[in-house]
């Protein structure tokens, strides 16, 4: 092998090649960067962005009611629950849940593990905002059925309980919640 | 045999063009002079009339797109607008429509004709692999087009099968957004999915044109799965081939017509006829009847993304399949064992589908979960296996010999032909 190392059996580099690696290269980048474009269109565009936020006003919703109203396209449960569903979510233990995170972007306090208090809205225990599409496939849960007295998916049969945790079949993830806040007594903003 | 065009033309303004050109002498050499085995029967007759329905798809597709509207709020609107004003929408609109299903009801049977026949086997790994991706397209194909209409199958079709994605890790909602082009299924999808299932139909021409292509290098399989030897195994395309798909062509045009003009909402959904509706999910939902079988898998797995990859799973098996399957033996006709198993498979795909309708409760869980173990043993442990097990039944010398004996495809070899084992090294 020893032979072979001398400089003129071994193929150095040359400038040529240093040429076509620099072409190669920056072929590849500009091509990267006219695709780019085509790719991102796809995302949501300036118009959908905007739809960001809704106000409802939820004076007229009784105990034991809930509406569905629409953000970002999707439907957004809103239920009032009765004290018998409050204490039914909290009797649930911990360990057996599915999803031990609330899914709660609004909690402030840093611990997200799934307890009732940590889905329901902050000091307003009755009320129930979540986003009201499955996680398994993206149906829309039915209200006050399944195994658990919570919802139920039709589609592929996930079941969950009053805080809308996730308690069986193939959905991941508790019901998510969205970002909102109450601007006053009765009024949620969504978003 | 590979059907090289002896054509010449005697007229001189076709000389002149084909000298420059020689399109003429491809077409003759590829659908006139080809040579194709003498006993072919009727299950290879599908190629051609998939041939047919992809143009009476994309013929009836160009016209409805004259007249259809996708927007969210005018697309419901339109698609009536084309059955009650349209001149002949009605019957555009239907043909379109219940041809999408013939169109799988044929590529179902052409597949399961090439599994029965070992078409997939070497040297035909290529052709059998460009002939999968054409069904892959022609799922995309259908499962956008379903969603034009704008009714509540429509919508939540593309709300279940899109958030397939969102079981990807990581990456998965971010998907999802991009491909909704939003935070929900609304009208940017809608919009898309109108420009791609315009789209996918030619780049499926385009792979047709592959796959026939690929066919036409190693030429056709037939009954016996022996490959042709002389030119007496072999009669010309034209007109044999041509006379026998043509006739083909016109019964499975009856069969269509039928459902045309008779029942042309038997193989639809009641509720696509109720308008689009992002808040309220129908009781029932189920993808039309040629996905069931795959609908049955993704819900036999107890895990959204186990349900997802299984149901993408039994689709790439397919791509392996020249591989898994380890005999040298081609055809069922003289494979014993394996022509048992194959109908078993077909009638656990049957039941797949019939569990794909089913709700997902009970029973039906549990027979989907046995039906999807078994739709994978076959293809990754049944087929492997059985190449090395199976005694294979004695193959004729020959296409000619077994078609003198009065045996195209028989399963009884003359007294004098070799017998070859089914795993000869």
């Amino acid at each position: 092998m020893t032979e072979l190392a001398t400089p003129s059996l071994v193929e150095q580099p040359t400038r040529r090649d240093f040429l076509y690696i620099a072409t190669g290269a920056f072929a590849a980048v500009g091509g990267a960067a006219a695709v780019w474009p085509f790719i991102s269109q796809m995302n949501p565009d300036a118009s959908t962005l905007a739809l960001a936020s809704t106000d409802v006003d939820v004076s007229a919703i009784a105990e034991g009611q809930a509406i569905t109203i629409k953000w970002r396209g999707k439907p957004v449960f809103i239920r009032h629950r009765t004290a018998k569903e409050i204490e039914e979510a909290k009797a649930v233990p911990l360990a057996e849940l599915i999803d031990q995170s609330a899914r709660n972007p609004n909690i402030t306090t840093g611990d997200d593990t799934a307890t009732d208090a940590n889905r329901a809205a902050a000091g307003k225990e009755p009320w129930l905002i979540m986003i009201g599409t499955c996680t398994h496939l993206g149906c829309v849960p039915i209200g006050l059925a399944g195994d658990y007295n919570g919802w139920f998916c039709p589609c592929h049969g996930s079941h969950y309980d009053t805080a809308g945790r996730i308690r069986k079949g193939p959905a991941p993830e508790n019901l998510h919640i969205p970002p909102y806040e109450f601007t006053n007594d009765t009024t949620i903003r969504v978003g | 045999m590979s059907g090289h065009s002896t054509f010449e033309p005697k007229n001189p303004v076709l000389k002149w063009f084909e000298s420059r050109l020689p399109i003429i002498g491809l077409m003759h050499g590829s659908f006139v002079a080809y040579p194709t085995p003498r006993n072919l029967n009727y299950w290879w007759t599908f190629g051609g009339i998939l041939s047919m329905m992809l143009g009476v798809q994309i013929i009836t597709g160009i016209v409805l797109a004259m007249h259809y509207t996708p927007h969210v709020d005018l697309a419901f609107n339109s698609v009536e607008h084309i059955m009650r004003d349209v001149n002949w929408g009605w019957m555009i609109r239907y043909m379109h429509a219940n041809g999408a299903s013939m169109f799988f009801i044929a590529v179902y049977i052409h597949i399961f004709r090439g599994v029965y026949y070992g078409s997939y086997k070497e040297p035909r790994e290529v052709l059998w692999i460009l002939g999968v991706v054409i069904f892959l397209l022609m799922m995309a194909t259908a499962f956008m087009g379903y969603v034009l209409p704008w009714g509540q199958m429509s919508l939540w079709g593309a709300i279940v099968i899109t958030n397939l994605f969102s079981a990807i890790p990581f990456v998965g909602e971010a998907i999802t957004t991009w491909l909704w082009g939003g935070f929900a299924v609304d009208n940017p999808t809608l919009n898309r999915f109108f420009s791609l299932h315009y789209l996918l139909p030619f780049m499926i021409a385009g792979v047709v044109v592959l796959h026939v292509w690929a066919l036409h290098v190693v030429g056709q399989n037939n009954p016996t799965g022996v490959e042709v030897k002389s030119s007496s195994d072999t009669v010309p395309f034209t007109p044999h081939a041509t006379a026998k798909d043509s006739f083909a062509m016109v019964c499975f045009l009856i069969f269509f017509a039928w459902f045309l003009f008779y029942t042309p909402n038997y193989l639809g959904h009641a509720d696509n006829y109720i308008p689009a509706n992002p808040l309220q999910t129908p009781a029932h939902i189920v993808p039309e009847w040629y996905f069931l079988p795959f609908y049955a898998i993704l819900r036999a797995i107890p895990s959204k993304l186990g349900g997802v990859l299984a149901m993408f799973g039994a689709i790439v098996v397919l791509f392996f399949l020249p591989w898994l399957d380890t005999a040298k033996t081609r055809s069922a006709k003289y494979r014993p064992l394996y022509r048992q198993f194959f109908w078993v498979l077909v009638a656990v795909c049957l039941g797949l589908g019939y569990i794909g309708a089913m709700p997902p409760e009970g029973w039906y869980v549990i027979i989907g979960r046995i039906l999807t173990a078994y739709y994978f043993i076959h293809f990754l442990v049944i087929l492997p296996l059985l190449g090395f097990i199976e005694k294979p039944l004695p193959l004729p010398a020959s296409i000619t010999e077994a078609v003198l004996k009065g045996q195209a495809g028989g399963s009884l070899a003359p007294a004098g032909a070799p017998n070859i084992p089914g795993r000869g090294a």
